[in-house]
């Protein structure tokens, strides 16, 4: 494998959480609901996930925890801004903190327990293709789920009449409500996906990507992942094309402090965030006047009788 | 059978002092659950928790000392959020502020300077945490980019640049290659209140900067605007109030006073600058600012309740053995009552028989 190759491979590793996380948090705000509480899922899905791989030795029953863990925070995130139509700002940070909090809890006993990644899937005969074959047809199973996701919530947004319906709430949730749609259950299984999908983006944080937990081990990647959503445009493509940038971006940083680029590393450990900054102004300054973003995102919702 | 909500057009304000004891009260209850869960007596856990840090003169300074940054930085973000600007990258601001009075006090190391060098490194402090506030500022009053998420991104890059600075030009020439500066100065700390104490003019200083900003957000014209735009932004745009100015306002004073508690943290209590300068302080405060009802004396006293968690916290990690997670847990808890408690402020719950409602 070339040097160029095995930089893509790390590329797309580097790239999946975020890609997954993003892609949850979409459908989220499509449906009107703003969850900052992405982190605190995510990080929660990371300690659940590798608590109960290490304690049952299977990493698929690892991954389900870690997706019930993410559905289970956000759950408490949706009585809160749906049952009691509290700010969402608030109850996303209290989620964030939460989350990071229990996930220490929950990670103590494992701290430094090291277990084997899961695998890769080698497709027969594709990934013999020479260069493209090992990018493509040899990845993990994340890889490949967090593809279809992508593909899938595009083609329910943009296809399926429960996608129309769901962007209808997002975009005016008071007339969606008035045509006799349930915006609150509607929002419930939308924030319930996005925890599901932050969950499995901290599953694969904690067992495939290091497959070890230290405590706080996102380092922030929920929150990029937010950032990749308003870069996106709330866009599924675009979320992807977002969320592989911010991955090449992390991977080149760490080559540049590996080949000795005569800057400290701390310098270009904060270039991803610098970045993440400059992207969102650069984003808003092309879209000066136009679409920004669900109309009814972030407000909260009282049906009237 | 079905549950309505309603707004109430008055809330009563016995509810309103109420509502924050109810969300304490359900922590409690929460917490106590989590203790049995971990396999500890839930009354012991809760006794070192609430009960300790009360029980001593030194329990109670460290409280003091811990409640001061916490009090500091929730009274700017309370005004902050006031005005329904989203700040939260105080951790960022704090660090910023220590980072900038900290500097002041190292290249004035080893030589005798005069008294005017305690408060040249307050007003650094403060206005450094004020500079750093502007950028997420200006960037959403410039181009509208969401000041939650660059707010926060710059937190990161704080945290590194103080690692940076402490592990290469600003760390201390004999201090065994540690990533940490030369130990201020006497000069350069915050005198004690008491001899033999904790206790620094930090807290006086909390506590007036308390006062102040009750007579602003309660008494003047700019404190109105603030509120205003929060709570009826049309109103305010009628009344020719500036959304960008109070945004760039807000930022500003939220920023300056992190970052005065970052240069009161470093030269009252850790007395040089080190990367783990602050234990959460910035994050936390977004609870202690909710907690205190937005209100600059709630924020005292909800201040004071967080410390307690801190102090009791640490003491319960040696004593019990429990994770010091359990603490964060504790908090991010609070928060989620205070929250649920606020509902029940601006709503009416109602519980409608049948299929008439």
């Amino acid at each position: 494998m070339t040097l160029f190759e095995a930089i893509i491979l790390t590329i797309i590793t580097a790239s999946t959480p975020l890609l997954i996380a993003a892609i949850g948090e979409l459908v989220v705000e499509r449906a009107g609901v703003l969850n900052l509480g992405v982190e605190g899922m995510m990080v929660i899905g990371a300690a659940a996930g590798i608590a109960a791989a290490i304690t049952t030795g299977s990493s698929s029953f690892g991954v389900l925890v870690a997706v019930l863990a993410g559905m289970a925070l956000s759950l408490v995130f949706a009585a809160l801004v749906l049952g009691l139509a509290a700010n969402q700002v608030a109850a996303g940070l209290a989620l964030a903190i939460l989350g990071l909090g229990l996930s220490g809890v929950i990670g103590a006993p494992f701290v430094g327990v090291q277990r084997a990644g899961i695998g890769k899937i080698e497709i027969p005969w594709l990934s013999e293709i020479p260069f493209l074959g090992p990018l493509l047809f040899r990845q993990d199973p994340f890889v490949y789920a967090s593809i279809a996701l992508v593909v899938a919530v595009w083609w329910f947004l943009t296809k399926s009449r429960a996608g129309l319906v769901l962007r209808a709430v997002g975009e005016n949730h008071a007339a969606a409500h008035a045509l006799g749609y349930p915006v609150r259950r509607i929002r419930l299984l939308a924030i319930l996906f996005g925890g599901g999908c932050a969950g499995l983006a901290g599953a694969y944080m904690s067992l495939v990507y290091t497959p070890f937990w230290t405590s706080g081990m996102t380092a922030g990647r929920g929150w990029i992942a937010l950032a990749i959503v308003v870069f996106a445009s709330w866009l599924p493509f675009r979320a992807m094309l977002g969320a592989y940038l911010f991955g090449a971006l992390t991977i080149l940083q760490l080559h540049a402090q590996s080949a000795g680029v005569p800057l400290p590393s701390q310098f270009l450990a904060a270039l991803p965030y610098l970045i993440t900054i400059l992207v969102l102004v650069l984003i808003m300054r092309a879209r000066r006047g136009g679409a920004a973003g669900p109309a009814s995102l972030g407000v909260p919702f009282v049906p009237d009788r | 059978m079905k549950l309505v909500m309603e707004k109430r057009s008055e809330t009563p304000i016995s509810l309103m002092l109420i509502s924050p004891m109810i969300a304490v009260a359900l922590t409690m209850i929460s917490a106590a659950i989590m203790f049995a869960l971990l396999g500890k007596d839930p009354v012991a856990a809760l006794q070192t928790y609430f009960l300790d840090p009360l029980s001593d003169s030194w329990g109670l300074q460290e409280v003091a000392v811990k409640a001061t940054p916490l009090v500091l930085i929730a009274v700017g973000l309370a005004v902050c959020y006031r005005a329904k600007v989203w700040n939260i990258g105080a951790e960022g601001q704090f660090l910023f502020g220590a980072m900038a009075g900290g500097y002041v006090a190292i290249i004035t190391h080893g030589s005798t300077q005069g008294p005017w060098l305690l408060p040249v490194m307050l007003l650094m402090g403060a206005m450094a945490g004020a500079c750093f506030a502007l950028i997420p500022a200006l960037l959403r009053t410039r181009f509208g980019a969401n000041e939650i998420l660059t707010s926060l991104m710059l937190v990161y890059v704080a945290e590194l640049l103080l690692d940076y600075l402490v592990r290469g030009p600003w760390r201390d020439p004999a201090g065994f290659n540690m990533p940490n500066s030369v130990m201020f100065e006497p000069e350069a700390t915050l005198p004690l209140l008491m001899a033999g104490g904790r206790l620094n003019i930090g807290t006086p200083i909390m506590i007036a900067v308390v006062l102040g900003f009750m007579l602003l957000m309660g008494r003047t014209l700019k404190g109105f605007e603030i509120r205003l735009v929060g709570e009826a932004p049309r109103a305010a745009r009628f009344a020719g109030f500036s959304e960008t100015g109070l945004v760039i306002t807000v930022f500003m004073i939220s920023g300056a006073l992190a970052g005065l508690a970052g240069v009161l943290e470093a030269a009252g209590t850790v007395k040089q600058l080190q990367p783990g300068i602050s234990p959460g302080y910035g994050f936390t405060a977004i609870i202690v600012a909710f907690l205190g009802r937005l209100n600059p004396i709630g924020c005292l006293f909800a201040g004071i309740f967080i410390a307690i968690t801190f102090i009791g916290g640490e003491n319960a990690q040696i004593m019990l053995r429990l994770p010091l997670d359990a603490t964060r847990v504790l908090q991010g808890l609070l928060l989620f009552f205070v929250l649920v408690c606020d509902s029940l402020l601006l709503y009416r719950f109602r519980l409608l028989r049948g299929a008439a409602a």
